[in-house]
């Protein structure tokens, strides 16, 4: 009886790694944290893309919990998560904007063609800001609480169930704290 | 006039294939060949955060060449290997990293192989004990003689 259980440690074995590997398939390989989280926003200083003389810094983001969008006006899915931001500063969250990898004509286009949800535009054109976020494409968003400290990062499109489902109990959670 | 198009659609192809592989060459100069040699094999090590498994020195994805771009500023500034990889993993997490490092997350990873080693080798012992028992307590040294007895009338017939 004894030798005949062990007969079932193959079948055991292939269980457990059924179960691994099935759970794998379900796993989505772009989705990862960043590991910014839970650290201050990369310094820098760079010009606004509404005003080239006007210089922001990280300072910028701090005494309010506030949405950092990074886009440009290459990237297509930018154009379609447009009227997910409008929707979100209606309900009265503050985002800044970071116009990434592009030229001033292109961005002031797009956002008089899609709508301006930011209460201002970081202009980034080599992606040096990017580069410190650990930005690899555009959309991404990273919440930025009060202190100035990234506590959320969401890769890609925002679609409207992630408004509900993540974004605003992020947002509710940090404005609490 | 088929053959015609045919050919100049051709001729446009070639045009436009050597155009998109002239503009993947990057030119960089080294101060010395160690130089040259560590930036290849950082380029080689670190993984295109955007794509799913291409080392940043084999993709034209626009990151990885800006990772490239900073690869090798921050070997002119005489930065060394393992602050290079800190730098690249501090802004786009461990991801970047082929050869991951030895952390709470990562231990099962480095110690499932030599577990399994472990396990095979602890296996293995357990059924050579198991046989060598078995073969000694086969045959008392009364049957030993027994069988040697039979063996060798059998031969001698």
């Amino acid at each position: 009886m004894k030798r005949r259980l062990f007969l079932l440690i193959p079948l055991v074995l292939f269980v457990v790694l059924a179960v691994f590997l099935y759970r794998g398939l379900a796993l989505d390989p772009s989705a990862r944290d960043s590991s910014l989280l839970g650290q201050s926003f990369p310094s820098f200083t760079l010009s606004t893309l509404e005003d080239p003389e006007r210089q922001v810094d990280e300072s910028l983001l701090e005494g309010e919990v506030t949405l950092v969008n990074v886009w440009g006006e290459w990237c297509p899915t930018c154009k379609q998560e447009m009227p997910q931001l409008l929707a979100l500063e209606k309900r009265g969250i503050r985002l800044v904007g970071v116009d990434y990898k592009d030229t001033r004509e292109k961005g002031h286009e797009f956002l008089e063609k899609f709508g301006n949800p930011f209460e201002i535009n970081v202009f980034d054109p080599e992606g040096t800001l990017g580069f410190d976020l650990g930005v690899y494409g555009a959309p991404e968003t990273f919440l930025v609480d009060a202190e100035g400290i990234i506590r959320y990062h969401h890769t890609g499109y925002i679609t409207p169930e992630d408004i509900e489902q993540t974004i605003m109990p992020e947002v509710e959670k940090w404005r609490a704290d | 006039m088929a053959c015609r198009l045919i050919q100049a659609l051709a001729l446009l192809l070639c045009l436009s294939w050597s155009a998109t592989t002239l503009a993947a060459i990057e030119v960089r100069e080294f101060d010395s060949a160690l130089q040259k040699q560590r930036y290849d094999s950082l380029n080689g090590s670190l993984r295109c955060p955007k794509c799913e498994n291409q080392a940043i020195g084999d993709s034209e994805s626009p990151i990885a060449g800006d990772m490239r771009e900073r690869v090798y500023q921050l070997l002119q500034d005489g930065r060394s290997d393992i602050e290079i990889q800190n730098y690249m993993t501090e802004r786009f997490g461990d991801f970047v990293l082929y050869n991951p490092r030895l952390t709470g997350r990562t231990w099962l990873l480095w110690g499932l192989p030599a577990g399994l080693v472990l396990l095979g080798a602890i296996v293995i012992g357990f059924i050579v004990r198991v046989r060598r028992r078995a073969s000694n307590h086969a045959l008392s040294a009364a049957e030993r003689e027994r069988l040697d007895a039979l063996v060798n009338r059998e031969r001698t017939q």
